[in-house]
Order: structure tokens, then sequence, then C-alpha cells
């Protein structure tokens, strides 16, 4: 993960110069700006345009209009945004720091697809059909295929290939399970096919509230990290000179990713590729520090989601394009990308 | 896995035996893996005789041999030769393609896992045929042709975006991967947009199937193979040195990219084909070359081992689909699919056990 940075930043040690510092909290400042213009786009854009005059009334005079039902309704959509586009990008970042593998994504591992499997047989066979029934399954699905694939992957000898491999092809066993569900049960076809494509569309107040427990014990878990998992990127020796618990620390990074990606895949399907691009981007401008880089991720990730929901509102009016598939559009060519600018020694 | 290779390799020298002629020609020879392509070939045809004999009008296997030898009754020839000998030659020859396909994709590639299911053609071939089904409610012909188009498309955007002064295995792996996510997301919009019976018969077609395919699949399948196994197999030198790195290939007279594009195409040509003419049947290219190797115990690509590997193992899986679903309950694909993730996890077990991983 160090190469990613540039020379003077890699050199750069524990207490950064104070002007650094300020600049860094002014951007995440500034970031947050940009989350709540991006949220407030998210509510005014859709199949009816709203001006910001109707958000606002919809917003905090809640009368019942029209608009207001429809601020309303995009109101949890956005919540929704926010909360899993958090813990994507969280998850990601701390799977990137804890397998020292820069194309470490939640749904290129394969836990998306744990999460997927777990939900589709929870209500295809258990007849679970709550939110708060199911998540359970999806933790059980995505810890599982998380350590399936660091195992199949070679664990502590684990490459960025190997992993990326063992990802995708536990992906491919699941996926086809998930087929031959869809297959025998064609009431199981007409719900999975919108669920496994990823989408903020079926959110609900009821939903956010089952998951937001889950998602703020991994996201407090997470942030707490940075410090160990900082020196963890120094390699095993070191980090235990440093004085960090190497296997508390893998195991609570390990739960809180898990839990994070469990939550976010149970309410609104699998959904790739934000967990890999937002810490590499939030990497060019913050440098290998990952108590800036967890926070800044948390910010940005729901930039991203958000931001490719807008967008699949809007290119396919009235319909719209689930969100996983714009950020797979996007992600993929931002993946490739990666892979191609690293010299092959370093994979 | 390098010094792993080496030992097997030194195990193997034993069943190794050299044919000399008089003229001085010599050729290698490798008693276990002919051994091994002879038991393949007739568990292959076994199986076939026995899949032939399975379904709704069950014929015992002598008729079987009979009737293909030409002498059985009307009846018995007509759902033999017309029924069920095309489906299962489609199997066969599916199963051969995806076989050798993989084993050189996981040669170029130079890693066990990078098959081309992994590396997208099934998904990309599979946005072919959706475009077809979704899209023009198109005929089985127009569904294999946009596979076609959709597996040769996706192999092509692959190589081209891992060039950088040649295409190395492991930025050709995750490339793969991630057009493999892109395409897949693709896929996943085509059946939302779908109303619900073509989605259905996407979800089959998704899933590898060998229902209701007839002489029409068998010949194209039947030429591209007697075109492109001689080609591959004549080749099969420059992929064995290439195993030791480009540079030492380069040393020793390989011209490394030429050979590398050629086998490509092929292995492209192959899965490609092979997916348009039964869907993207999962796990065969994967695990076909790997089992064979385990069988021959030699190093190196092992190609026709991978073949008939690939050409029994999907035969049998039919019967197997067929025997436990019944005929026409579940595609082939899905038996293909557990036994593929069962595979992955006792290989999980068994090397890390042997300490490899």
């Amino acid at each position: 993960m160090l190469v990613d940075s540039p020379p003077e930043q890699r050199a750069e040690t524990a207490p950064a110069p104070p002007t650094r510092r300020a600049i860094r909290a002014f951007g995440l400042l500034v970031s947050v700006v940009i989350l709540v213009l991006v949220a407030l786009a998210s509510i005014a854009i859709g199949a009816k345009a709203l001006s910001m005059g109707q958000v606002w009334h919809g917003l905090f005079q809640d009368s019942g209009t029209y608009g207001d039902v429809v601020v309303a309704d995009r109101l949890s959509r956005t919540v929704l945004g926010l909360l899993a586009g958090a813990a994507l990008g969280l998850s990601g970042a701390v799977l990137q720091a804890l397998t020292r593998n820069p194309l470490a994504d939640p749904g290129l591992l394969g836990i998306n697809a744990g999460a997927s499997a777990a939900v589709v047989t929870a209500i295809t066979f258990f007849g679970v059909t709550s939110l708060s029934g199911y998540v359970w399954f999806a933790f059980a699905g995505a810890a599982a295929v998380g350590a399936l694939v660091w195992f199949l992957g070679g664990s502590r000898g684990a490459t960025p290939v190997r992993l990326a491999l063992a990802g995708t092809a536990i992906s491919a066993a699941l996926y086809g399970y998930l087929q031959a569900v869809m297959i025998m049960d064609d009431a199981a076809l007409a719900r999975m096919r919108f669920w496994t494509v990823g989408s903020l569309a079926s959110a609900s107040n009821a939903a956010i509230l089952q998951v937001l427990p889950f998602l703020a014990v991994g996201t407090v878990l997470a942030l707490t990290l940075a410090r160990p998992l900082n020196a963890m990127e120094m390699g095993d020796d070191t980090a235990k000179a440093l004085g960090a618990n190497l296997n508390r620390t893998r195991a609570l990074a390990m739960l809180s990713a898990t839990v994070l990606c469990g939550a976010a895949t149970a309410a609104c399907g699998p959904i790739v590729f934000v967990g890999l691009m937002v810490p590499h981007v939030v990497r060019s401008f913050t440098g290998p520090d990952l108590r800036w880089i967890l926070p800044y991720a948390t910010i940005l990730s729901p930039v991203l989601l958000l931001g490719a929901d807008v967008i699949g509102r809007v290119v396919a009016r009235p319909a719209e394009l689930q969100v996983g598939i714009i950020t797979a559009i996007i992600g993929g060519p931002v993946f490739i990308y990666l892979v191609r600018r690293r010299r092959t020694a370093q994979l | 896995m390098r010094t792993n290779r080496s030992i097997r390799s030194i195990r193997s020298i034993r069943s190794i035996r050299s044919l000399r002629t008089p003229g001085g020609l010599s050729l290698r020879l490798d008693v276990r893996a002919v051994a091994v392509v002879a038991l393949l070939l007739l568990a292959a045809l076994t199986a076939s005789v026995v899949l032939i004999g399975t379904g709704d009008f069950p014929i015992p296997a002598a008729d079987v041999l009979k009737t293909l030898l030409g002498d059985g009754n009307a009846g018995q020839e007509f759902i033999v030769n017309e029924l069920r000998l095309p489906r299962v030659l489609v199997g066969l020859l599916v199963g051969a393609s995806l076989g050798l396909g993989g084993a050189l994709f996981q040669a170029i590639s130079r890693n066990p896992l990078g098959s081309p299911d992994v590396l997208g053609l099934g998904q990309g071939a599979t946005a072919g045929a959706l475009v077809m089904i979704v899209l023009f409610s198109g005929s089985a012909t127009q569904v294999t042709l946009g596979a076609l188009a959709g597996g040769l498309a996706t192999g092509f955007a692959i190589y081209l975006l891992a060039w950088k002064r040649g295409v190395h295995g492991y930025r050709l792996v995750l490339v793969g991967i991630g057009v493999s996510a892109i395409v897949t997301a693709v896929n996943g919009y085509l059946l939302t947009v779908s109303d619900i019976i073509d989605a259905a018969r996407a979800v089959v077609w998704m899933t590898g199937s060998l229902d209701g395919r007839d002489w029409e699949q068998v010949w194209p399948l039947l030429g591209l193979c007697a075109v492109l196994v001689p080609l591959v197999l004549a080749n099969a030198r420059g992929l064995r040195m290439m195993e030791m790195g480009d540079d030492v290939s380069y040393a020793l007279g390989v011209r490394v990219e030429r050979v590398r594009l050629l086998l490509m195409i092929a292995a492209v040509l192959l899965t490609a084909t092979a997916t348009a003419a039964a869907g993207p049947v999962s796990f065969v290219a994967l695990t076909a070359p790997q089992l064979a190797r385990r069988l021959t115990r030699s190093p190196g690509p092992n190609l026709l081992p991978s073949l008939c590997m690939g050409a029994a193992l999907l035969v049998t899986a039919d019967w197997v689909s067929q025997r436990t679903f019944g005929a026409g309950q579940l595609p082939v694909g899905v038996v293909t699919g557990v036994l593929g993730g069962v595979y992955l996890l006792w290989l999980l077990v068994t090397e890390r056990k042997a300490g490899r991983i």
C-alpha cells in the first residue's frame, strides 16, 4: 500500500507539520459540504424534479403535499445511500489496509456474494422476510466467505492476484447457486433479479433503523483501528515492535469490515467497486496515514454512491438504472487503470 | 509453488520413456499421461453411452451401442440418432473445448484460477446472449450468434486492455476480473428490464444447459475443434517453455508474444463457441485442467488430458443432473456449479494441509 504514495509523503512520520494537518482538516470540512450538496441533489433530482424551495418545505415544514411525500420518500433513500456508502468505503479501506492489498474490495473479494447467497437462502428456504431477520444471515455469509477467500488466497502469503482470483472464483460458485434457486422458483426470480444488482430504490425508514446499529458499531470499530493498522502497514515485525497487537487488530478489522459490508449488502444488495475506488482517491491526497484515510473515506464514499444513484435516475428517465450498475460501470475502468498503472512486480 | 512443481516433475521422470527410431528421430513419451488420456477417453465414451440410454424412454447400453453401429430398431434409431446423440456430442465437444480453453488460459495467465469463466469470457458471452433474448426476443440461432459475438468481443477487449508492451499473466487476470465485474453489472441490468418470461429463459441460458441441442449445434463446434485442436497442440511446445518465464523462453527461441496471442485467440474462440452452444457452463474450464494435472502428475499445460477431462466431466455432469433431478428439470450448469464449489473447498483444505498456501 505504501507503494501508492509519492516519495515525499512516504517519508513523512506521524506528527505532520501543523499547516498540512490544517489543510487536511479543512479538506475534511470541504468534503462534508460536498456530501451535503450531493445529498440535497439526491433529494431534489428524480423522475419528478423538485425545486430547492420544495425540498426545504418537505424537509422542515412537512404538511403532506405531493412534493412533501416525494421528499420524504427520497429522504429515506438518501439516508440509506449515505449509510451504505460510508459502510462500503470504510470496509474497503480497512480491507485494503488489513490485506495490504491495493485491489481489495468487498465486491471483488466475494464478501458481497457471500452475503447475497446467505440472504437468498434465508428468504427462499427459511421464509425469513424481514430485514432484521436476514441481516444476521448476511453477516454469517459475509464472514464465512471473507475467511474462505483469505485462506484460499493464501492467508499470510496472499498476493493481490491470488486474493482477487479466490474472491472471483467463490463469487462465481455462489452466483451459480443463486441462479439455481432462481431457476427453481419463479417468485424468487421476480424478487431477486432486482435485489442482486444492488439498488437503493427499496429504502424505507424501518430498514434504515434496522441496519443503523450495526453500521454504527462497525464504523466506530473501524475508526478506532486506524493506529494499529497504520503500524501493521510497516510489516508484522515492526508492528509488533511498535506495540500493536497483531491478532487482535486483524480479528477486529475483519469483524468491522464484515459487519459494515454485510449490513450494507443486506440493506441494498451487492454493490461493487465503491470500497475499491474511494480509498485510492483519498490516498492520493492524504498520503498513507489511515487516521486521515478512514474519515475521508467515510465521508467521500457516500458522495460516490449518492452521485451514482442520482446519475442512474437521470440517464434512464423516467425509469432508472440501479446504483450497483452505475458503480460497476464507473468503477471497472478505474480498477483497470489501477492495474495498468502498476508495474507487474508490485502485483 | 515453483519448487513443488519441480519436485513433482522429478517424481514423474520415472514414467517418461523416449521412443527412438533408426533415422535419429526421437519422441518423448510420458507413459502415465498417455494412460490417463486413454482412461479419460474411455470414461467419456462410457458416460456418453449411458447418457444416451438415459431419459423418459430408457435404452439399455447394449442396445445403444447396437443402434449407434447401425442395427437398432426404427424407434430406437430415431431416439438415439435424432434426439440424444446430438445432445451428447454437443456435450462432449463443449466439454472438450472448455477443458482445452481452460488449460490454455491457466497456462497463459500462469495461475491455476485464471480460467476463462473467472476472466469474464463467460460473462461476455452471456451479455451477448441476453441482449438477444431481452432486447430482441431472438431465436435460438440469434442467441447463439449473440453469445459468440459477446464472447469474442470480451476476449478482444481483455487482451487490448491488458496490453502494455506485451501481456503479462497477472495483468491479464486482473483486467479480466475488472471487465467481468462491469459485464456482470450490465447483465444484471438486462435481467431487470426484461419481462419475467424472458428473464426465466435468460437465467436458464446463463446457467448452461444441453437441453434441446441438435445437429445444428454439432457441426460448427466440430469444425472449429478440427481446426483449432491441432493448431493448439502444434504450439504446445512453446507454451511449455513459457512456464519458465518470458525471458528464459525468449532466450530458448520461443516467440513469446506471438505464441501467446495465437494461443489466446484459439482459447477465446474455443471458449466462446462452447459458451454459445451450451451457455456458460461454470467451472469445467477451471477444474478440468487441474484435475488432469493431478492425474498425470506431469508439469506443463497438459493440453490433451485437459481436453479429455473436460469432455468426460461435462457428459458425466449432464448424466448426474438428469438422474437426480429428472430430465429437463435443472440444467447441467447447476451440477457443474455445485461440483466446482466443492472442488474449490477441497482444494482449500488439501492445499492448506500440504502447507502450500
